[in-house]
């Protein structure tokens, strides 16, 4: 088997393992588990509006995924992109509720911008401790997260007077589309599906039409060999941090701007950055590929909510399918191992 | 309020938030001290927690006023064996060990939430009625200053805490298996080399750190929350993590560093209502242990250097 062939076997494996041990699962508790994954794809594609919402939930996983795939082709791993998700939300929307009077064509790129500035900072810090001081990125992404989530919190409650959400954004920086909504049985379905695509063209373009691309890229392939030919490895590992903090932080513009409108005290994080370290692995941090990863994820997601109501089976199930998902990615080379035994064998007969 | 009443009032409280920390943290240190890294210590802290409060409520006709303690118990065991799919992953599929980390995490978080769920039929459990009470330690309680600060109104968890972080140094510092546990980690070809199972003992490593964050989240959920929903353990394994880092990969640091981070913790749940604290912005206090890590690594305070093997997975014969 071709190596390329075996690179795209192994994600469509891990989804069908996630997918079997999710049935097991189903059958031990006593759920029916056809009726449990009916449900859950009537959930995703049901009608109109079902399918509206998933676009919706799809939206902030491309982006995440992006931001965690952008990091890991620069050789570093940003867990971070929760947090970074955090600050750009209510940087977009603390720009949509307190700038006022300015038309759509201003006030909506001023948010986005603002919340891939906020994101943007949120990577800085990781990025410049792992290039001043050898700080090793996971752990300062993972405490920058907590950060994140307090010093928002604080700050809603700020600036809302010790209320609990930021009160909704101005019309002028909603990316809501009446079109869009009436063409999906009035889901919250929005315009930021289209700055998501955009963004998997922009980083396509950065990687493999630019100098600097390829800079980030060869500092992911070999630092030493980067840094002997000329290259500063240090500002390049800056750079990709602050990129993949951005395009996390307008995964929470999405989030301000289309779905929500508003940002509010959180008790935890959402989850959508950490999704997207799973969206970024499926997709073999290619841009393309994160959006399949972002289409899997976000519907079984979305798709989840509905399995309560139609076949009585708590929606935590589809985080269970999420997580061995993730497990067995990770776990890659037990699964090639095991696919090359099995042309081995064929060659052999 | 005079200093020394603050400090009755504070240190008992800042040991009593630190004893979940010290247990996951010394848990943190023999894993990643044999090689793997457990960012995992926050799932096995949530399987810690649930079986804890579900164990409790289940059994508590049975044990009576013992259950809290044959709770833990249950909760070591079980998240001893969920540590095994992270030690299987991270150590025989030679998988990255941050994402294996964080798929315990993810795992550990859906599985809790779906059986309760199934069990309760709804998002959280019932409260516990038997729980982890403050006792005073006889004689020990009457010596001056120090007495009413480490003696009354402590929890046995607490005292226990100290006595696994003072037993974890002596096991990993005085003796062959410790020695062991060590050597894998930092050269694990010269430890194959001397005739060292590298990966059993990593798996063993890996499983202590399990039964450790067990006992660590059972105790938070049994003396704190007394109840298991979504966000009954809420970073309690990042911090415990943390502390990890912050104390240098050595028991008795993130013994240090747990009880400061439980200090932290104490101040922003209880500095409401002492003087000059209560003028501090609570978020400060929130993020503190945070802040504080970051700046450790960034070798403001010390440089911390981890094991040197740590997170690269060991393929015999490779050099």
């Amino acid at each position: 088997m071709s190596k390329r062939f075996v690179n795209m076997l192994v994600p469509v494996i891990s989804v069908i393992l996630g997918l079997i041990v999710g049935a097991i699962v189903m059958l031990i508790s006593d759920y029916d588990p056809i009726k449990g994954y009916i449900a859950l794809w009537n959930g995703i594609f049901g009608d109109s509006y079902t399918i509206g919402e998933t676009i919706r939930q799809i939206t902030p996983y491309i982006l995440a995924g992006l931001a965690v795939a952008f990091a890991f082709r620069t050789g570093l791993f940003n867990i971070g992109v929760e947090g970074q998700l955090i600050v750009g939300w209510f940087a977009a929307a603390y720009v949509g509720v307190a700038v006022d009077g300015l038309p759509k064509i201003i006030h909506l790129p001023l948010a986005i911008l603002a919340a891939a500035a906020a994101g943007a900072l949120w990577g800085l810090v990781p990025g410049y401790l792992k290039a001043r001081f050898k700080v090793h990125e996971v752990i300062v992404t993972i405490m920058m997260n907590y950060v994140a989530l307090h010093t928002t919190n604080a700050l809603i409650k700020t600036i809302s007077d010790g209320g609990d959400n930021t009160g909704k954004i101005a019309e002028s920086a909603s990316l809501r589309s009446a079109f869009l909504e009436n063409m999906t049985d009035y889901s919250r379905l929005h315009l930021g599906i289209f700055v998501a695509l955009l963004m998997v063209a922009v980083m396509w373009f950065i990687l493999e039409k630019t100098t600097k691309g390829f800079e980030l890229k060869a500092v992911g392939f070999n630092q030493h060999a980067s840094e002997y030919s000329g290259m500063n490895v240090n500002r390049n590992i800056v750079l990709a941090m602050v990129i993949s903090g951005a395009f996390a932080g307008m995964a929470g513009a999405m989030e301000a701007l289309g779905t929500f409108e508003y940002a509010s005290v959180k008790s935890g994080f959402t989850g959508v950055g950490f999704d997207g370290i799973a969206v970024a692995l499926l997709g073999a941090n290619t841009p393309v590929g994160v959006i399949f990863g972002a289409i899997l994820f976000g519907s079984l997601k979305y798709g989840a909510l509905n399995m309560p109501n139609e076949a009585g089976i708590p929606p935590e199930i589809v985080s269970i399918v999420i997580a061995i998902i993730i497990f067995f990615v990770a776990s890659g080379y037990v699964i090639r191992l095991f696919l090359e035994r099995m042309s081995k064998n064929k060659e052999a007969k | 309020m005079s200093f020394l009443e603050v400090l009755y009032f504070i240190v008992p409280n800042a040991i009593f938030y630190a004893a979940p920390l010290i247990f996951t943290a010394i848990g943190g240190v023999f894993s990643e001290r044999s090689g793997v890294v457990n960012i995992g210590l926050e799932g096995l802290m949530v399987i810690g927690a649930f079986v804890g409060i579900v164990f409790n409520l289940f059994f508590v006709d049975v044990f009576g006023s013992s259950t809290e303690w044959v709770a833990l118990l249950a909760a070591m065991i079980v998240a001893m064996i969920f540590s095994l799919l992270h030690a299987v992953a991270a150590i025989s599929f030679r998988a990255d060990q941050v994402v294996s980390g964080v798929a315990i995490n993810l795992l550990a978080v859906a599985v809790t939430l779906f059986l309760v769920k199934m069990i309760f039929g709804k998002g959280q459990t019932d409260f516990i009625q038997e729980r982890f009470l403050r006792t005073d330690i006889p004689i020990l309680e009457n010596i001056p200053v120090i007495g009413p600060m480490f003696f009354q109104h402590v929890y046995y968890t607490s005292i226990l805490a100290f006595a696994v972080a003072i037993l974890a140094w002596v096991v990993l510092y005085f003796t062959p298996f410790g020695l062991r546990i060590r050597a894998v980690g930092e050269h694990p070809m010269a430890a194959d080399t001397m005739g060292i199972n590298v990966s059993k003992m990593r798996y063993i490593a890996v499983m202590i750190s399990g039964a450790l964050a067990g006992i660590g989240g059972a105790i938070y959920a049994q003396s704190i929350s007394l109840d298991f929903g979504h966000s009954t353990i809420n970073g309690q394994g990042f911090m415990a993590l943390a502390a990890m880092i912050f104390g240098k990969w050595h028991p008795l640091g993130a013994l240090g560093a747990a009880l400061f981070f439980g200090f932290a913790q104490a101040l922003s749940i209880v500095g409401g209502s002492l003087p000059i604290i209560e003028e501090v912005p609570k978020v400060f206090l929130l993020i503190l242990p945070y802040v504080l890590t970051i700046l450790a690594l960034a070798g403001f305070i010390g440089k911390a250097t981890s094991p040197k093997a740590n997170g690269i997975p060991y393929i015999k014969g490779n050099r």
